[in-house]
């Protein structure tokens, strides 16, 4: 067991964690943050992406261990109390999402791809959500999601 | 007062893009997977799977497992004999199908790779997986049946005890049937004078690939075994649980909570529910497994992968004579829930929207060491849009004519409707003309014909294709009776029900359970309409058989157009009840009173009360008229009378860089008649969702195994799902027939744009490379093969992909891959 | 989905993880972002027993300035090299191939150095190294550290000249400042490994081509330099004509792989026809 402190969604955690667990498990299965889910075992799918001191990356992809010390934010850390994200807002505006499984992830890296390019081309858009998988929307409601987000200066 | 007429009065609600009701929770992660639910003392499932598509199991070595920390018990077929239930098929399509027994676990061989054959059961899903590792099985590996026409020769047999491959032959031959001529008279005689279109299409096998993992968790502590499962069909796994098991159906509650996509995925019933089921009877405790992405694509079922032989004869006008279509249908090991009888959804739909005289179907169904197939998205309609789309464009490269022009001529026209087609099916309603005017104008048809015409001429390395694809489709299943003449063990009717609170809000409960498609919304769009109450004040109860008690499920685009109905019928029931009622608090005659905009008003007065005020009446019943019962609750069940037929043109432009065969989607427009719209919101993105499915068959997604019968496009590394990268923005719209067999007038859409892109696409790819002497690229259309086929290194363009994966996650850092690296050529 | 049980150090100096390395040897692996090593073993294909996370060690990221070389520490994430500013104007090759590499949440995670000791032939920065000539800084035990050049560093499908106890710590890359450059990676979907990618830069002078450099990705057990390619180049016009005659040579002397997406004789016609495009396109023509 090794020991780690870390902040998610603005709250300080500490746990002792079998070095092998993931961040992914640890959020779901430690803290009950099952807004963040595991689609695949191949890190194709990005359902599970959060953001790790500030950017995005996929949560069954890395250690809890390596994410001692470190500032992690899901899906439910978005919101700021009742008031959803810029981003949150737009994927329901624009039926951005259907079952919902990839939604998580897609919203996270939506927002990390508007934090580093704050008006993306459709082109870009599209090229910044290759790491996230959804099988239900066709991608074309997402991508006018990320648009309309955009649009409102969702990375402000 | 005619039906038109009354949708009119009451479109307030439907037809508006609402938001979707779902989205609040999915936004925010609170969410409910069955894999998120936990319990104390919760036990976790690890399977041991065989790596072989065919052996005896010799002996399996438990004690090490068994000795593992935290290791509660490992458990073999052996152990748990009969008490593991057995697997049913649902749908035997003749008396006589050759059909295995189906146990979830089987204790003495297995017949695919990815077959469970030992369960460990542990504390955590850790240990459980850790101590899987050590269990030692020995097998003797037996050969493998794997390639579907090697198999149709019985040349290895998937199952040695059956003596053949050959499960079940099914025809349908429109002279027989009375609905047409005879179909070899047909093509003889178009031998000699007309034309014939004569091809082999391969329909290769698929993956459904939704997004949530399967997951199962069974809880054996209450009075009912309560298991939630991330499945479309709770009631009928409810149901086959009770038949199998000898648990009484009412010991047993399913709940399918938040359910993270399906697209016939997830229509199933599966071993590793059955030995959940079993595991936590046995042990008495909950316990739950969830399945791993390379386990889902390893065993959770397929779908497509046949053979279809094809000969169509026409006159050299174009005009269509006859259609004759010979499949070989790859069911896998098993003879799954439906997966026999998928093929047979397609055998009325190969006809089409044309007025073919003369008609013949003709499906052997083949057992092979293979994953087992059942329904994805469309479930044999898509096969049947595909074989005729791509003929029609054939016979019209043939005859030099332009594709529309062709299925014009033999389309059924407008003006009648209703018709009966050579299949025996009565389409209702269409419109394949103002359908396919309103695509070809924002396809911009002509002046892409026109680009592609300079493009050739000036021999480009990028050349453009456009490819057409007029489909319908039969969807909404089913009416029961039809469900009987087809031997299917069920009926295709659909139940809900109204409970009116005593505080006016509305629960509505329907057998149709969503996995993402927004019935939330758009059941209460239609019942808000009804009722008269507000959108909010409807809250849509489903997924659970103590909730919502009675149904059969979701699939074959059946739950706006079958389940919508039942709840269109149990609110009318309500309205009825309320009736007398509100009259007797009016002291009106029933006569007198009107109901609209959620109001009973008294005829010719400004007196009434609200639906919701009588709610309150019957809850105090202080006041009620005598020999009625105090409650408007309904519930009704709709068996529907008739299939449902959207349809719709879909226009593709694709461009084929002919050096390396790479291809690109340029432009997609596709114009749906799907009848009256609830919400278009919704409507769009099943549209969307529905094209990219299509697409991806076409360009990315196959299922290949190696000789052995080991999935080689195990991961989501090897098994292409496209991205947001890899598509584009579509262009859709809509044009209206309502269908004259439901009250709303509705036609099912979740299907349909998987059923009509693909077609659609590989017409485009095969148009813009037909002056290279190219007709036909064999799915999905890989840079390889396009680049073969244009190249003449392989006419068909059939190339058969290379049986092995790249090794990304392997060698230094772990097992061997299957590529061959040394030769340099191929393997 | 869950790994082996391991023991986990986060050494916080190359010379700590050295020791960490003698001590464990091949019970170890060494983590470094980490995003082809957790799939595995995730899946069970590895199960260490020791885990070495260099995620600690601070002196390992970040991209310097020496003279004619820009120094890249091997823990340096992709995205950091993608948006460097030295990476591209002296070594714009590599700015091209990391800019598209696996997906941005990879990007953010995986290092510089790790995806080239990882070496699978299909990773996108062994071509771009490769013709670049870069400079791998391997330090060993005793606090000895040595120098491979490029040609040296890649042995063999995921094998590289990297001892068991050592580390790379840096990778120096020669300053080609003024060339262009150009990655040309072809996939079937967005997210794969390239099925075929070439790395090309090409120094020009007034249309001609005095230099050039060509890298291929994927298309034997390590990612090969197209020598003949270059040297045809050399003196050339950036013309189509003339670049499609010296490009035709791209495949000359390489095995590639048959798979799921190509056999090897595709591959081999894919390699002269991306070749063309990339020295095209890093020749500004």
């Amino acid at each position: 067991m090794t020991r780690i402190s870390l902040t998610v969604d603005g709250s300080k955690v500490a746990d002792d964690v079998e070095p092998r667990m993931l961040l992914v498990q640890y959020l779901r299965e430690r803290l009950g943050k099952t807004g963040t889910v595991v689609g695949c075992d191949t890190s194709n799918c990005g359902a599970c992406t959060v953001h790790l001191d500030g950017t995005s990356v996929k949560s069954c992809n890395v250690l809890a261990v390596q994410a001692d010390g470190a500032e992690v934010t899901t899906i439910e850390g978005l919101a700021t109390g009742e008031d959803l994200h810029p981003v949150q807002e737009a994927f329901r505006e624009c039926h951005g999402l259907q079952c919902g499984f990839c939604t998580p992830g897609m919203i996270m890296q939506s927002v990390a791809l508007l934090e580093e390019n704050p008006q993306p081309s459709e082109e870009e858009i599209r090229l910044g959500l290759e790491g996230n998988l959804c099988r239900c929307t066709g991608y074309h409601n997402i991508v006018k999601a990320v648009q309309q987000a955009a649009g409102q200066g969702a990375a402000s | 007062m005619t039906a038109t007429q009354e949708r009119a009065e009451v479109a307030q609600e439907i037809g508006r893009d609402r938001r979707r009701k779902e989205d609040q929770r999915l936004i925010t992660g609170r969410t409910r997977w069955t894999d998120n639910i936990t319990m104390p003392g919760m036990l976790h499932l690890a399977m041991v799977r065989s790596p072989f598509a065919h052996a005896t199991i010799t002996s399996i070595d438990k004690s090490e497992a068994e000795a593992a920390p935290n290791v509660v018990a490992v458990l073999t077929g052996a152990d748990l004999g009969e008490s593991q239930g057995t697997l049913i098929n649902a749908w035997a399509i003749t008396t006589d199908q050759v059909a295995p027994a189906h146990p979830p676990m089987p204790p003495d061989r297995v017949s695919f790779a990815g077959e469970v054959v030992a369960v460990v059961v542990a504390r955590s899903a850790a240990e459980a997986r850790d101590a899987a590792e050590l269990v030692d099985v020995e097998y003797d590996e037996l050969p493998a049946a794997v390639d579907l026409k090697a198999a149709a020769r019985d040349e290895v047999l998937a199952h040695p005890d059956l003596g053949t491959n050959k499960s079940a032959f099914w025809k349908f031959d429109s002279a027989e049937a009375g609905t047409g001529g005879d179909v070899d008279e047909a093509i003889a005689k178009a031998r000699d004078g007309g034309v014939v279109i004569e091809r082999e299409y391969r329909q290769q096998r698929l993956i459904p690939a939704f997004m949530e993992p399967r997951s199962v968790v069974v809880d054996p502590t209450g009075e009912q075994i309560t298991m939630w499962s991330a499945t479309q069909i709770p009631h009928i796994l409810r149901f086959a649980l009770a038949a199998t098991t000898g648990v009484p159906e009412s010991k047993i509650r399913v709940i399918a909570p938040d359910v993270g996509g399906g697209f016939g995925g997830k229509l199933q019933t599966t071993p590793e529910e059955w030995l959940v089921f079993a595991i936590a009877r046995r042990l008495g405790k909950p316990v739950k497994y969830t399945e791993t992405r390379s386990e889902s694509l390893m065993v959770g079922h397929h779908g497509r992968d046949q053979w279809q032989k094809l000969t169509l004869s026409a006159e050299k006008d174009g005009t269509v004579t006859g259609l004759k279509v010979e499949l070989l249908a790859d069911l896998g090991s098993y003879v799954s829930l439906i997966g026999g009888g998928v093929p047979v959804l397609g055998a009325f739909m190969f006809n089409a929207i044309y007025k073919f005289p003369a008609y013949q179907f003709n499906c052997q169904t083949v057992l092979t060491n293979k994953t087992w197939t059942d329904a994805y998205r469309g479930a044999g309609r898509p096969e049947a849009t595909f074989a005729i789309e791509r003929l029609m464009t054939e016979l019209a490269a043939e005859l030099d004519m332009d594709p529309l022009e062709l299925r014009e001529k033999n389309w059924i026209r407008h003006e009648e409707f209703p018709f009966t087609t050579v299949a025996g099916l009565e389409y209702d309603t269409g419109n394949y003309e103002a359908a396919t005017a309103k695509a070809k104008e924002m396809f911009g048809y002509d002046e892409l014909r026109e680009e592609q015409r300079r493009r050739r001429e000036a021999g480009d390395t990028v050349q453009l294709g456009i490819g057409v694809s007029t489909f319908t489709e039969m969807c909404g299943l089913a009416p029961s009776r039809v469900l009987g003449q087809l031997n299917y063990g069920a009926g295709g009717w659909e139940h809900a029900s109204v409970r009116m609170l005593a505080t006016g809000k509305v629960e509505v409960t329907t057998g149709a359970s969503a996995h993402g498609q927004g019935h939330e919304t758009a059941f209460s769009q239609i019942i808000a309409d009804r009722l008269g109450v507000p959108f909010e004040d409807v809250e849509v109860l489903h997924g659970d058989t103590q909730v919502a008690q009675r149904g059969l499920d979701t699939y074959g685009s059946r739950s706006l157009v079958v389940g919508g109905e039942a709840l269109v019928r149990a609110a009318d029931k309500v309205i009825e009840k309320a009736r007398p009622i509100a009259a007797h608090l009016l002291e009106a005659s029933v006569d007198d009173l009107e109901f609209s905009g959620g109001r009973f008003s008294v005829k010719g007065t400004d007196q009434g009360m609200s639906i919701a005020e009588v709610s309150t009446a019957v809850f105090t019943a202080h006041d009620y008229p005598e020999g009625i019962e105090p409650q408007l609750d309904s519930d009704a069940t709709y068996d529907p009378v008739n299939f449902n037929y959207p349809h719709g043109t879909h226009l593709c432009a694709m461009e084929v860089d002919t050096e390396t065969g790479q291809v690109k989607m340029r432009k997609y427009v596709c114009v749906d008649d799907i009848g009256t719209i609830i919400n278009p919101l919704i409507v769009s993105g099943q549209v969307h969702g529905g094209l990219v499915q299509g697409i991806a068959q076409a360009l990315w997604e196959e299922a290949v195994y190696d000789d052995a019968g080991t999935l080689v496009s195990g991961s989501f590394t090897d098994y292409l799902l496209p991205t947001a990268a890899d598509t584009i923005s579509f262009d859709i719209d809509h044009t209206s027939s309502p269908s004259i067999t439901n009250t709303l007038g509705t036609k099912g859409v979740g299907e349909a744009g998987t059923i009509a892109s693909t077609p659609a696409v590989v017409n485009a790819v095969v148009d813009a490379v037909r002056h290279f002497g190219v007709n036909d690229i064999q799915m999905p259309c890989t840079p390889e093969r396009v680049w073969k086929a244009v190249h003449d290194r392989d006419a068909g363009g059939g190339d058969p992909t290379t049986g092995a994966a790249a090794p990304h996650f392997d060698s230094s850092t772990g097992m061997d891959g299957t590529v061959d690296r040394t030769t340099g050529g191929t393997l | 989905m869950i790994p082996a049980p391991f023991d986990y150090l986060a050494p916080t100096s190359v010379e700590e993880a050295l020791a960490a390395l003698a001590e464990h040897g091949d019970d170890a692996k060494v983590l470094a972002g980490g995003q082809s090593l957790l799939p595995v073993l995730r899946m069970r294909l590895n199960a260490p027993e020791v885990v070495i996370d260099l995620g600690r060690i601070e002196s390992l990221r970040g991209v310097r300035d020496e003279g004619d070389v820009v120094v890249v520490g091997a823990m340096t994430p992709h995205s950091v090299v993608a948006s460097d500013p030295l990476v591209a104007e002296h070594a714009g090759l590599v700015s091209r191939a990391v800019e598209h590499l696996a997906d941005a949440q990879i990007r953010h995670r995986g290092t510089f150095g790790g995806a080239l000791a990882h070496a699978d032939p299909a990773g996108d920065l062994g071509a771009p190294a490769l013709a670049l000539g870069a400079q791998f800084v391997i330090a060993g035990q005793g606090g000895s550290t040595r120098t491979v050049e490029a040609d040296d560093f890649f042995v063999d499908l995921f094998e590289t000249a990297i001892g068991e106890d050592e580390l790379l710590t840096e990778v120096r890359l020669p300053k080609h400042t003024g060339w262009g450059a150009h990655y040309e990676k072809f996939v079937r979907v967005a997210h794969q490994w390239p099925i075929v990618a070439v790395a090309a830069a090409v120094k020009a002078e007034g249309g001609t081509i005095t230099e050039a450099r060509v890298g291929l990705t994927n298309m034997g057990s390590t990612p090969l330099r197209a020598r003949a390619v270059e040297e045809a180049l050399r003196g050339q016009p950036a013309t189509e004509e003339a670049v499609r005659e010296a490009a035709s040579r791209a495949a000359e002397g390489c095995t590639p792989p048959s798979d799921l997406n190509g056999d090897a004789d595709y591959r081999r016609h894919l390699a002269t026809v991306l070749t063309r495009r990339a020295v095209l396109a890093a020749a500004g023509a």
